[in-house]
């Protein structure tokens, strides 16, 4: 057992980007939008919060950073699907290659560099249960903030009114018009907050984890998340579960690789794609209506008030 | 008369066009505190338009909205809620993923943050009981029948308390007891000040509910009437342009044989409950065999086994003597069993999908369309189209539109074109008048009983209890997935025993209900099979002998 905690550990930290863009995405797509831009959207805020808490010495600054380019990114995509009507695959697969292009450009004077960037935070009594305590409370406050996030998500979409009107919005827009709420405002809010969230995984990396900025850094985790969300069912807690499978993945093919062995790093590396692969597999030839239920029915798909459906 | 109390609604000179179609023009209509205005017309008429833009969701080309002598700009349906406008739309606005409690309060600023649940649920099942009209505030909206969503729907506007109301179709899914009591609702709120305003193409409703009438035409008022001194011929004739019949159809005197049987069958329902439980009937060629209940109890699961659409538990639908199995919808469409479901825009029809290509969706594998194997032959499809569409009198501007723009009468004439054009042997229509207007109502209802003069067994659900005595040679009834009965003679009983039936009163009880009240006592039910008779398997048993059936009972 002793042995496994540091498997674990590592598996809950390389998780956590993963975790904050799942959110994120959950967020936005339980509104109706369909966001694909999130490897770019990640790619930015790494950037953007490493740049930042390089410059001003503040890593809490970057990540902050980080957040507000996100929502600024998420701003233009809810503009252009939302006013524009545009289609929504297209517009978020624009916004990952500009992200990752955007982030390339600007990040060449930053590589080599490393920032302090924000440390480990143990916490007390927590922390001393056996197994469990140094896996989750011997992390950073980034990470408790994540367990946050993901419980607070929860309690916002089942328990508020607000919650209320963002599962109706993604599944029938047009009830909500007709309710008096204002569809577009609701899909611009939290498509926008969602990308700021997007973002904060990205900063995470480069800020948290690596303290450093590398070119094209986030490695497709974005696209992890992409399919973690359906593998929640659009759920923020399953989100947790999930992300840290696929960070324990991750970890274990790193650990395999130091280990030595004789099978070639490439295939290691495809490892938390291929299970990426596998468990959508699954989980739609197990409960492939369960997954219809979950899923916004209004998902990337325009409102127009005087349109019929 | 009281020049000085302002209407509460007062539209003037609206207009609204859709792609140059013009679907309201110049339209005045007034509402006042304490009266119920009905708007009466055929399909696409314009009313549901109309209300559209009063509750903010259509922007008028023309016109303005004065509400108590105040001119109005509604940008928004909040506006217009603000204003006080209540509606409970045509197509429910409801979220079919969300509980019936999270659907109620949708939207209600009135309400903290953070939703107290309990009170809620509470407070819907107070005005719920208060009402009669029933509901499960913790069901989700996508497990309930149209019947159900309908209560939702009209609660969810009570439960909102609007000075003016707006009611589009609300009854049309409703047992006549729901009807009442709704109507006792709606006399109570004009009692009160509110004012209302009423759409149904039930006249007889119209007639009961109104205080005045107008009637709109293409999209053009043609009057406002007191509705005292009015009756249903003439309104008809003001709204068609022409004399309409409500004469039922003479029931058939010779019955075929049996063409299609259920036996023993038990089906699940969405939610993994039970519920068919152990239906047995049959269906002969040449005769409507009518089936009345509340929607949701299980005659949808019913209709989907009995044409392969939905797995059966145990139990099995016969075609012509053979076991069907679980066999695929199309083993029963090739043995010729047509079916015509009630969300024409769900399993009947693709929306996206242009005329020709939801035509040909049902036998593009088939010679002539097919050509060769993999390829559909269009030209043969759209000359098919062609005539279907010219013989079933669709309106439409072509063949190559998808149909979800055309109107809810010409999206079930085009579904009755595709089904019955190849003479079907038996045909399982539910709902299949639900929501159109008298002309096209009537024409459906000629277009089954030509089908089952012609030989062919009709299935017939429906809540519409008028259609069902006026069409069915024989008629069930269905509570909570059983039988409760069924008579060879549907005239012989009223709209009131058969909603008390479909409500789940007994049979004896309401056999007792009919002597007290001094109605002329049925026969024995049990002794003359051709009355009433419960609806379990002994009675049905002894019932099918003394019928003379033919050896083996179906569902022995
Ligand atoms: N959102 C829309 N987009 C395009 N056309 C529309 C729209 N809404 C209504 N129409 C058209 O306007 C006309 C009037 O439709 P409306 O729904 O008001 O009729 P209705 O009187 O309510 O009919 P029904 O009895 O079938 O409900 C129809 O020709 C319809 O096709
Ligand atoms: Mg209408």
């Amino acid at each position: 057992m002793e042995m496994l905690v540091p498997i674990l550990a590592a598996a809950v930290r390389s998780g956590t980007p993963i975790l904050y863009a799942t959110l994120g995405e959950i967020l936005t797509e339980r509104s109706g939008i369909l966001n694909l831009g999130l490897e770019g959207l990640m790619l930015v805020g790494a950037f953007t919060g490493f740049s930042v808490a390089s410059g001003t010495g503040n890593a809490w600054l970057g990540i902050a950073a980080a957040f507000l380019s996100g929502c600024l990114l998420a701003l233009v995509h809810a503009f252009l699907c939302i006013t524009g009507r545009a289609n929504q695959v297209v517009s978020g697969l624009a916004l990952t290659m500009f992200g990752t292009g955007l982030s390339s450009l600007l990040g060449r004077g930053f590589i080599g560099e490393t920032i302090l960037g924000i440390g480990g935070m143990t916490i007390p009594l927590l922390s001393e249960i056996p197994v469990l305590g140094p896996t989750f409370f011997d992390q950073d406050p980034l990470v408790y903030l994540s367990y946050g996030l993901a419980v607070f998500l929860t309690w916002f979409l089942w328990s508020t009114r607000a919650g209320l009107a963002l599962r109706a919005v993604g599944d029938a827009p047009r009830v909500v018009d007709a309710m008096g709420l204002s569809s577009t405002r609701l899909r611009y809010l939290y498509t926008v907050i969602g990308g700021g969230i997007v973002a904060v995984g990205g900063a995470y990396m480069s800020v948290v984890y690596t303290k450093m900025w590398g070119d094209l850094m986030t490695a497709g985790r974005g696209w992890i998340a992409v399919a973690l969300v359906i593998f929640a069912i659009w759920h923020p807690l399953r989100a947790v579960g999930g992300a840290y499978l696929f960070g324990g993945v991750g970890a274990l093919q790193l650990r395999i690789q130091a280990a030595g062995t004789s099978i070639p790093a490439p295939l290691l590396l495809m490892l938390p794609y291929v299970f990426t692969i596998f468990v959508l597999f699954v989980i739609s030839v197990r409960k492939g209506k369960g997954i219809l239920l979950g899923a916004p029915a209004s998902l990337g798909q325009p409102y127009h008030r005087e349109e019929r459906d | 008369m009281a020049a000085e109390i302002p209407p509460l609604v007062f539209m003037r000179g609206i207009t609204k066009r859709f792609l140059g179609v013009k679907a309201n023009d110049a339209i005045d209509f007034d509402v006042r505190p304490g009266e119920v205005h009905t708007l009466l017309g055929e399909n696409g008429a314009g009313k549901s338009t109309l209300m559209n833009v009063l509750c903010g969701l259509y922007k008028p080309d023309g016109g303005e909205i004065e509400i108590e002598g105040e001119l109005r700009r509604f940008r928004t349906p909040r506006d217009a809620i603000a204003a006080g406008i209540g509606m409970v739309h045509q197509h429910f606005m409801l979220v079919p993923a969300q509980t019936v409690w999270e659907n109620m309060v949708l939207g209600l600023d009135a309400l903290p943050q953070v939703l107290p649940r309990k009170d809620i649920v509470r407070r819907i099942e107070e005005i719920s009981e208060r009402y009669a009209l029933r509901v499960d505030p913790l069901a989700p909206v996508w497990q309930l029948s149209i019947g159900e969503q309908q209560r939702v729907a009209i609660l969810k506007a009570l439960y909102r308390q609007a000075r003016i109301l707006v009611l589009d179709e609300p009854t049309a899914v409703l047992i006549p007891q729901e009807i009442q009591s709704l109507f006792a609702t709606i006399r109570q709120m004009r009692g009160e000040g509110h004012g209302i305003v009423f759409i149904s193409h039930k006249l007889d409703e119209v007639l009961a509910v109104s205080d005045r009438i107008s009637i709109l035409r293409k999209g053009k008022k043609i009057g406002t009437f007191a509705a005292v001194g009015v009756t249903k011929e003439k309104l008809a004739e003001m709204m068609v342009g022409r004399q309409v019949f409500f004469n039922g159809a003479p029931p058939t005197t010779e019955r075929g044989p049996v063409f299609l049987a259920v036996r023993d069958l038990v089906v699940r329902g969405e939610r993994g409950n039970i519920a068919v439980q152990g239906v047995s009937l049959e269906l002969r060629q040449k005769e409507i065999f009518g089936l009345a209940g509340v929607a949701g109890n299980g005659q949808l699961e019913l209709c989907e086994a009995m044409v392969g659409l939905r797995g059966s538990e145990s139990g099995d639908v016969l075609v012509q003597g053979r076991e069907m199995g679980n066999a695929s919808p199309r083993a029963f469409l090739d043995r010729g069993v047509a079916y015509i479901p009630e969300d024409r825009k769900g399993t009947g029809l693709v929306p996206s999908m242009n005329i020709r290509e939801n035509v040909v969706l049902r036998k593009y594998w088939k010679k002539p369309f097919a050509r060769g194997r993999w390829f559909i032959d269009w030209e043969v499809a759209a000359g098919h189209t062609g005539r279907l569409v010219e013989r079933f009198g669709v309106i439409t501007p072509g063949l190559g539109i998808p149909i979800r723009a055309l109107s809810g009468g010409n999206l079930q004439k085009l579904m009755l074109a595709r089904e019955l054009s190849d003479n079907p042997k038996a045909i399982i229509a539910v709902q299949p008048t639900w929501g159109l207007d008298v002309g096209a109502t009537e024409y459906v209802r000629e277009r089954l009983l030509e089908q089952r003069d012609r030989g062919a067994a009709v299935f017939l659900v429906s809540e519409d209890l008028e259609e069902l005595l006026a069409l069915s040679d024989r008629l069930a009834v269905i509570h909570q997935g059983r039988i409760m009965g069924i008579t060879k003679n549907p005239r012989a009983l009223s709209e009131e025993d058969l909603g008390l039936l479909m409500a789940g009163t007994s049979l004896e009880d309401v056999l007792r209900g009919r002597e007290e009240r001094g109605d002329a006592p049925l026969p024995g039910p049990l002794r003359d099979p051709g009355t009433f008779f419960a609806g379990d398997g002994a009675a049905q048993k002894k019932a099918f002998r003394a019928e003379g059936g033919e050896g083996r009972t179906p569902w022995a």
